[in-house]
């Protein structure tokens, strides 16, 4: 245990990419807690998509050991987060575990959506702010250019903004230092009673479910006792350990210190993430204010491609959940995609990820649905209702207004983007709140649906930006709009799976696009198939698949009648996975197929 | 299998097609995925036992039949010496009785030095010549990887006319690059040249082929479904209006010119196999059991098939009873490729089903009133519509 002058907690926040994980690894090494020959890369991005993506997905804690220019050693507890705006809530969690914070900020780049939503939390948490200009060893880097702009955009003084390398080491030592001198120290009493924050939770398959805490008062030692406050569950410490970012026991962990432990806890959805934890004999008497749940904003079906993985997908969900308790999954059944779920994220990316992990991890086949927000639906009967799928939709008749979820998107893009940029916003049906310059850099502040911007608002601004604009946003409130639902039919019988809900404007243009594409991606039928999309019995968008006109096999191969009945036993099989609509019959694949386009 | 059914199941019994399978071929086309191999040397005299000696092995089993044609497949059975063809037609007219009008095809190419044999296999006992013509244009002959050219062909195809009593030849068409006009021009002087019977069979690309190859490199291109369709369709045309329709998916004939021995696998008669890869379809009488429709394939390799017949007689690589279900399968994918389509009587003779229990009857309808199938004088036929769609019309009705 140390004491409380000996220790500084703090996080690395950033935009995505500017370097946090990088520096890191540089911080670890300086202090000896890996070897050089077990440092890679990113050490701390230990998810295999984070080390293939580079990116980092989850917040990761380390304890390192430092020794001062003047001799004296600390105890520093790092953390890393991720700067993907999807995973701004572990950086609020990150935040509330620590007293400073790190500002990296890549030299050669600026100051990007996240660098700001980022300080402006960290500024909430009350941290103090060391400024770091980082990647000073790129020749377009401009630390001192950099460091006025994050004064005028982001408005903190960065007078003592520290240059660094994060990648050569240059000017490490110098953050080490200045982290120690800058700084506060944790307070906390070591003779009041526990009270420790429960920052995190998940699952190791050595630990089981690991509980990482941040102590405030009171001591936490193995087999105490402890409550945890909000759930009121009751469980004895089994481990009390710290990363170093190996996985080291230790006896206990006082005031300001940050560690993990373990118990007789099964699920990791027995955590709750904000929680306190206290002594059962001995309790603190008020909680710590802990911080909201997450909730998921972007919903989709996940289906097996094959019906028989439909037991192999809940399996994995649930056991996918153990480390991430941020998306939540329930069973749906689609006439046009068989057995499912339908799942919520934190976000796209979130979403990808995660189905990337179940289809590497889990080896599963899947197709998602088109991502939904959750839209709320005031009914005729006065009933109000959330509607995350479309195919839930109440009948127009019955519904007396559609609410659905605006944004506060910020975006920070050189101003010769800037005119493509506010265009995508205002055909994203966006309304300006704020457009300032700072240097050649504009921000502009959004208030856009949410709707827009999980259909295809991230890669158009990537792409009329040529990636050089970044993207933050907020959720906002719930606004009244024109929303209503494209149906899509197959001779007349409703795809489920297809159904979307958009603007009053924009339903046309869907609709026929979805029309064009099932048409191509149908195999024609000995009969032909209408192709509809419709509101309500309104029918907008018509295509039509012709009747096959040519299937036989031209040659007779003598007497081997078995060779024909293998080609019809491959028929047959093929119409096992085909679903029937109306009078005819559609391969799975197509949906497949037009789905998976959607996503481009 | 109630008695009753058994009884006229067996009923079939009593005539005989049998198909002889030479495997060899001087090289080896680029689009043919049929059991025929290229081999620097056959031993004639190794082979003709060999032929002999499955015959004679089936023969045993089998008494009692009438024979009604002999087929001489390949590969390329005019390569093999007459006298193996001699020695075979002989052979199975000891064996067993043989129609009077016994029909006996050899399946012959081109080229002229097997024209030279024409006479020799007709004085052997084969009464029509099927010639593998497949293009009458040299270019189109080139890229088929064929040995002859168009007037090797056509000589050929005038001396076969000049030595057997029937003939006919076959011909590959919506080729890589072919049109329609210039198939069409192609056909009508195929149709002034045969003589009551043609086979034309659409371009298939099978897997494993040279040419499949090709198609997936990009560089070999099919016709899209619409263009394969109106050939198909001028085919069709073309050819009944000069007095040669099909009777048969890809086979055209004048009134009685059919050939016999192919109708009898569409009509799911009874036909023994002999040779490498050959297969069987034969109704027996099981000892003590009820009598059978026995499904025979026989190794596929000659030197397999060869050496299997040395060891045990037969070359047989699998034999079994076909199911119930499978008969009704065999029995509607092979009659609904006739124009005079499934006799609904000899269906409940050979699969001992009657028909309304095999096919569920709600497709049945939709297929009839759809117009793809129709039904009359106690026959299921395909009409031209649904002969196009054949593959996917059996899949429908299938399942
Ligand atoms: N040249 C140079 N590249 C650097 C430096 N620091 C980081 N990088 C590179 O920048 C990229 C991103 O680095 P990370 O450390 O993964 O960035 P991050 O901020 O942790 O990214 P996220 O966790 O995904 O938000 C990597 O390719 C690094 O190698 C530096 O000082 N100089
Ligand atoms: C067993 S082969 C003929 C035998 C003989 N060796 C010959 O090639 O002349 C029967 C016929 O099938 C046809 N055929 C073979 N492969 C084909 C393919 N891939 N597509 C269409 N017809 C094919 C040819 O017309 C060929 O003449
Ligand atoms: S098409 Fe005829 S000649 Fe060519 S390889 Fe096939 S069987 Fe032999
Ligand atoms: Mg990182």
């Amino acid at each position: 245990m140390t004491d409380l002058a000996h220790i500084r907690n703090f996080a690395i926040i950033a935009h995505i990419d500017h370097g946090k994980s990088t520096l890191a690894d540089r911080m670890i090494e300086l202090c000896g807690g890996l070897e050089r020959r077990e440092m890679t890369a990113q050490v701390l991005d230990s998810m295999e998509i984070e080390r293939e993506r580079g990116i980092t997905i989850k917040a990761q804690t380390v304890r390192l050991d430092y020794q001062a220019p003047d001799g004296e050693h600390y105890v520093l507890n790092l953390v890393d987060t991720p700067g993907h705006v999807d995973f701004a809530y572990e950086v609020s969690r990150s935040l509330a575990a620590c007293e400073g914070s790190l500002l990296v900020v890549d030299a050669s780049q600026g100051v990007e959506a996240q660098t700001l939503a980022n300080t402006y939390q960290a500024v909430e948490n009350d941290h103090e702010i060391i400024p770091v200009l980082n990647k000073i060893d790129l020749s377009a880097a401009e630390p001192e250019r950099i460091k006025q702009q994050i004064e005028d955009v982001i408005g903190i003084d960065a007078s003592g903004a520290l240059p660094i390398s994060a990648k050569t080491g240059e000017g490490v030592t110098e953050v080490l230092s200045a982290l120690v001198q800058r700084l506060p120290a944790p307070t906390g009493e070591r003779e009041a009673p526990l009270k420790a924050l429960l920052v995190d939770s998940w699952y190791d398959p050595y630990l089981g479910v690991v509980v990482l805490v941040r102590v405030h008062d009171g001591v936490l030692t193995k087999r105490m006792a402890v409550r945890m406050m909000a759930t009121e569950a009751l469980h004895e410490i089994e481990r009390v350990g710290v990363f170093t970012p190996k996985t080291t026991m230790v006896e206990q962990l006082g005031p300001g210190e940050i560690g993990f432990i373990t118990a007789s806890i099964k699920d990791v959805a027995d955590c709750r993430i904000g929680d306190t934890i206290t002594e059962q004999r001995r309790p603190t008497a008020e909680a710590l204010p802990g911080f909201q749940p997450s909730v998921p904003v972007v919903f989709c079906g996940l289906f097996p491609i094959d019906a028989a993985d439909y037991d192999r997908l809940r399996e994995s969900l649930a056991k996918l959940r153990l480390n991430d308790a941020s998306f939540v999954h329930d069973p749906e059944t689609s006439p046009a995609l068989g057995f499912g779920f339908r799942c919520g994220f934190l976000g796209l990316l979130h979403l990808e990820i995660v189905q990337e992990r179940l289809s590497r991890e889990f080896d599963l086949d899947l197709v998602a649905t088109a991502p939904s927000v959750i839209y709320r639906v005031a009914l005729g009967s006065g009933e109000r209702i959330e509607l995350h799928n479309p195919a839930d939709m109440p009948d127009p008749t019955k519904i007396r207004a559609i609410e659905e979820p605006w944004i506060k998107a910020t975006v920070l893009v050189p101003d010769d983007y800037l005119g493509p940029v506010l265009a995508l916003c205002e055909e994203k049906r966006g309304e300006q709140l704020d457009l300032t310059y700072a240097g050649s850099r504009a921000m502009v502040v959004y208030r856009l649906p949410l709707n827009e911007v999980v259909f295809d608002f991230y890669d158009r601004l990537k792409s009329c930006s040529r990636g050089y604009a970044s993207f933050d946003y907020q959720l906002d409130d719930y606004r009244e709009s024109e929303l209503v639902k494209v149906g899509i039919l197959i001779n007349g019988e409703p795809v489920d799976a297809l159904s979307m809900i958009v603007h009053r404007n924009q339903a046309e243009g869907r609709g026929r696009a979805i029309c064009l594409r099932l048409k191509e991606l149908i195999p024609r039928q000995l009969f032909k198939i209408a192709v509809q999309a419709a509101i309500g019995g309104k029918i907008i968008a018509r295509e039509t698949v012709s009747a096959m006109r040519k299937d036989v096999t031209a040659k007779c191969y003598g007497g081997d009648v078995s060779r024909k009945r293998k080609l019809l036993d491959r028929q047959k099989r093929g119409k096992k996975r085909m679903r029937q609509f109306g009078n005819v019959e559609i391969p799975q694949e197509a949906f497949l197929a037009a789905l998976k386009m959607g996503e481009k | 299998m109630g008695a009753a059914e058994a009884a006229e199941y067996v009923a079939d019994r009593g005539r005989l097609a049998v198909y002889i399978h030479w495997p060899f071929c001087r090289s080896k086309c680029p689009y043919c995925d049929f059991n025929s191999h290229v081999r620097e040397a056959v031993d004639a005299a190794r082979w003709r036992a060999a032929l002999l000696r499955e015959l004679d092995h089936f023969a045993t089993q089998l008494p009692g039949r009438l024979v009604t044609s002999v087929f001489f497949g390949g590969g390329t059975p005019s390569l093999m010496e007459p006298q193996i063809a001699a020695a075979l037609i002989e052979r199975i007219a000891n064996h067993w009785s043989v129609a009077d009008d016994l029909e006996v095809t050899l399946e012959a190419n081109p080229t002229s030095s097997e024209a030279a044999n024409f006479r020799a296999f007709r004085a052997a006992g084969v009464n029509r010549i099927s010639l593998g013509v497949q293009a009458l244009d040299d270019a189109a002959l080139r890229l088929l990887g064929r040995e002859h050219d168009r007037a090797e062909a056509t000589r050929a195809i005038a001396l076969a006319q000049r030595v057997a009593p029937r003939t006919t030849f076959d011909l590959i068409y919506a080729r890589p690059g072919q049109t329609l006009a210039a198939w069409r021009a192609e056909l009508d002087e195929a149709l002034a040249i045969a003589e009551g019977h043609l086979s034309l069979y659409q371009l298939t690309i099978e897997k494993g082929t040279p040419f499949h190859a090709l198609q997936r490199a990009g560089s070999l291109a099919l016709p899209p479904e619409d263009q394969a369709a109106a050939f198909f369709e001028v085919t069709q045309d073309v050819t009944e209006r000069a007095g040669l329709a099909a009777y048969e998916i890809s086979n055209h004939a004048a009134p009685g010119q059919e050939c016999r021995h192919n109708l009898s696998y569409w009509r799911y008669e009874d036909y023994l196999g002999v040779g490498p890869g050959a297969h069987g379809r034969l109704s027996v009488a099981r000892a003590g059991g009820e009598p059978a429709l026995m499904a025979i394939r026989n190794h596929a390799k000659p030197e397999t098939w060869l050496e299997a017949v040395q060891r045990d007689s037969h070359g047989n690589a699998e034999t079994h009873a076909l199911a119930r279900d499978e008969r009704v399968e065999e029995m509607l994918m092979m009659g609904l490729r006739l124009g005079e389509g499934v006799s609904l009587a000899r269906f409940r003779e050979r699969t001992g089903l009657s028909f309304e229990r095999a096919v569920p009857p709600a497709r049945l309808a939709r297929l009839l009133e759809a117009g793809f199938l129709e039904m009359s004088e106690g026959a299921l036929r395909t009409t031209p519509k649904g002969r196009a769609v054949l593959n996917t019309l059996l899949a429908e009705l299938l399942t």
